[in-house]
């Protein structure tokens, strides 16, 4: 059975945002069939159909609803649009190309959770999204689908977007509530978690744009055809981006269970790289969930996989669980960005630490220090001023950042660890090529010149410069200066 | 973000530094019945004061201050933290530049060089003329036209050096193509 598009079917349609076009195909059906169940029924259905959160977590959304309080009074809704991770954008086209599909969840989530308010919280970059969205709005309120008593099911709700303004942190399920507090979007420990404290102080959920795009498809079709889609846990069609110089860039919708090599080179996905070119490396989740290798290395020979290997990872099927055998964080958003043989990775790696720099919350103290020090150490290794032992010193940061370990509030530094850690180690080679094939004396004479004290304080002898102690390195004996 | 100092040049306050209009407060009071609390329509009024005066001035979170009731340094606090909001004025029109992954991969370094040094200005910094202020970001969420920019709310796409020169003499450079909603605009004097 070829797969039909559904999240991305009015892509290309003309005049696809508005309610006229949507409703023709069977839209706010899904609805319509939602409100005559009760919200529990809604909600086990919902589980039945084990939709997993397309925000990056994976996390059933059936189950996160039955995590709210029983005897809660009010409830909050937030939709989390504040896609904000290099280089998604699958939000941005489903925003762009069908926004009634996204109010329909809206509406079917408010009603399984018993919500009498919803927040669409959209990042502040999204100018024609939000027009888009809010004139969307403005037409469903006109046709009855929010506000007081709904199609006469007697239920009344009231969605509102709230406009971001520019923070990576806010798409942190807490960050963005406390973003919508009227606060800097400063995560909270956890727990007490969203759904028992969250928005207001109220039961909260919060869920993506992508997962509430799926709802009204599982209402109107039926939980059968959503688990005849993908694989083994991983069920449905997902929305993956491809980015970079490959032949066709864009969003493209496919089953859960695609490989990375068929997004890159398929003729209905990427179309292959430009000019021909091979593949050095590929994030395929977002940033965040870390690097595979490409094409540029040869195939594994008994075609078992191996991370420590300098194989090609290519093959790995972009769902859920099988992305954790290549030391990849998770599935992350499903957005890959190509990174082309011809590409120098010191400039990928300054690139990367500077983003988690830039967006780091400044909260915790390893993940605000550990982001920054690590920019300042890539850029001494873009400038040409790398030593070998920077990058063990930057793996050692990533390995003591985050919540596995148990240093942080939200996951922020945990992403932030990943894509800079799997860098590092799986194309360790190519730094330490680039560095050996710097002037020698490059980074020492950089140190004295930004730093003479390390060299010219009596005590530390020059000791500053070469890493001594510590667990990174072996103790180097540096002769003083004459 | 929040810890860097971007942005953070603040204005003396002395009586030339403008305050909110008593239509704006009025537009900031009409989103008071959407949220349970004053200080979550902080958000909402702060981009209702930036779109009246193009930036924050300190009288501005003063007013806005009063209006939610709550302290002035609250609204500080929050104003430093988002990189949306200025605390200096602006051009007539902002270009916000990405320098994403994808976006330096498909040649953004290049375009944001020339377009600084055509501008001849840094971040955060204003034409002589008055005309353009300049920022980046960190991903505007439209790699698949990399590399991507913003005039004010257009999003120009896959521009290359050779196409800035067009592009920032065409008058039209920030117009959307699609109806606006004026939610979160300032209300216009007539």
């Amino acid at each position: 059975m070829p797969f039909e598009r559904v999240l991305m079917r009015h892509v290309g349609v003309p005049n696809s945002t508005s309610l006229a076009v949507y409703k023709a195909d069977d839209g706010y059906a899904g609805a319509a069939r939602a409100l005559k169940m009760t919200p529990d029924d809604l909600v086990e259905f919902v589980k039945k159909a084990n939709l997993r959160g397309r925000g990056g977590a994976g996390f059933p959304a059936g189950v996160k609803w039955t995590f709210l309080p029983k005897d809660r009074t009010v409830t909050y809704l937030c939709v989390n649009a504040d896609e904000s991770e290099p280089p998604t954008f699958c939000n941005r086209v489903l925003i762009d190309s069908d926004p009634h599909m996204l109010l329909e969840g809206v509406l079917i989530a408010a009603y399984a959770t018993r919500t009498t308010v919803a927040y669409i919280y959209m990042r502040g970059e999204f100018c024609a999204q939000f027009h888009i969205l809010q004139r969307a709005l403005d037409e469903a309120y006109a046709a009855g689908y929010f506000g007081r008593n709904i199609l006469g099911s007697g239920y009344s709700l009231e969605c509102y977007i709230h406009r971001g303004a520019g923070a990576y942190v806010c798409g942190e399920e807490t960050g963005l509530i406390e973003s919508l507090e009227g606060k800097r979007g400063w995560p909270r420990i956890k727990p007490p978690f969203p759904a028992i404290e969250g928005l207001f102080r109220k039961p909260t959920v919060v869920n993506n744009v992508e997962t509430l795009a799926c709802l009204p498809h599982i209402l109107t079709r039926g939980v059968d055809w959503w688990l005849s889609i993908g694989t083994a846990n991983s069920k449905g069609p997902k929305m993956y981006c491809i980015s970079g110089p490959v032949n066709r860039p864009g969003c493209y919708e496919a089953p859960l269970g695609l490989s990375c090599r068929e997004l890159i080179y398929g003729a209905d996905f990427g179309g292959g790289m430009c000019d021909g070119k091979k593949v050095k490396a590929v994030f395929p989740g977002g940033l965040s969930m870390g690097a595979l290798r490409g094409d540029m290395f040869p195939k594994p020979p008994d075609g078992k996989v191996d991370p420590r290997q300098d194989h090609d990872e290519l093959d790995c099927i972009l769902d859920f669980d099988d992305v954790r055998k290549y030391d990849l964080l998770g599935l992350g958003t499903a957005a890959a960005v190509v990174i082309p043989e011809d590409a120098d990775l010191r400039d990928t790696l300054l690139n990367v630490t500077r983003f988690y720099s830039q967006e780091s919350c400044g909260q915790c103290t390893q993940c605000r220090e550990g982001t920054a020090w690590m920019q300042k150490i890539a850029e001494r290794i873009r400038a040409g001023a790398g030593r070998p032992v920077d990058l063990d010193i930057i793996v050692e940061a990533t390995r003591n950042m985050g919540m596995m370990p148990g240093l942080s509030i939200c996951g922020l530094p945990d992403g932030a660890a990943w894509p800079i850690r799997t860098l590092i180690q799986k194309f360790r080679r190519e730094f330490e090529q680039r560095i050996a094939a710097q002037a020698p004396g490059a980074a020492e004479s950089l140190i004295r010149r930004t730093n003479a004290a390390a060299y010219e304080l009596p005590v530390l002898h020059g000791r500053a410069v070469q890493p001594v102690g510590g667990t990174y390195a072996t103790p180097v004996d540096v002769a003083p200066p004459p | 973000m929040s810890w860097r100092t971007i942005d953070r040049r603040t204005v003396p306050l002395d009586d030339l530094d403008p305050g909110l209009s008593a239509a704006v407060k009025e537009k900031i009071r009409s989103f008071f019945p959407r949220y349970p609390t004053r200080r979550a329509v902080l958000l909402p009024a702060l981009h209702i004061a930036q779109d009246a005066l193009g930036y924050i001035s300190l009288r501005a979170m003063r007013e806005i201050a009063e209006l939610l009731e709550i302290p002035p340094s609250a609204v500080l606090d929050v104003v430093a933290f988002y990189t949306h909001f200025w605390t200096h004025p602006r051009g007539r029109k902002t270009i916000v530049l990405c320098r994403s992954l994808t976006c330096e991969l498909m040649g953004g370094g290049r375009v944001r060089e020339a377009l600084e040094q055509r501008l001849g200005i840094g971040e955060h910094e204003t034409t002589p003329d008055g005309q353009w202020s300049y920022m980046t970001e960190e991903c505007l969420a439209a790699c698949e036209h990399a590399p991507c920019l913003l005039i004010d709310e257009k999003l120009h796409k896959a521009v290359q050096v050779e196409d800035l020169d067009r592009i920032l003499v065409d008058a039209e450079n920030d117009r959307l193509d699609l109806p606006r909603s004026t939610l979160f605009d300032a209300p216009q004097e007539t």
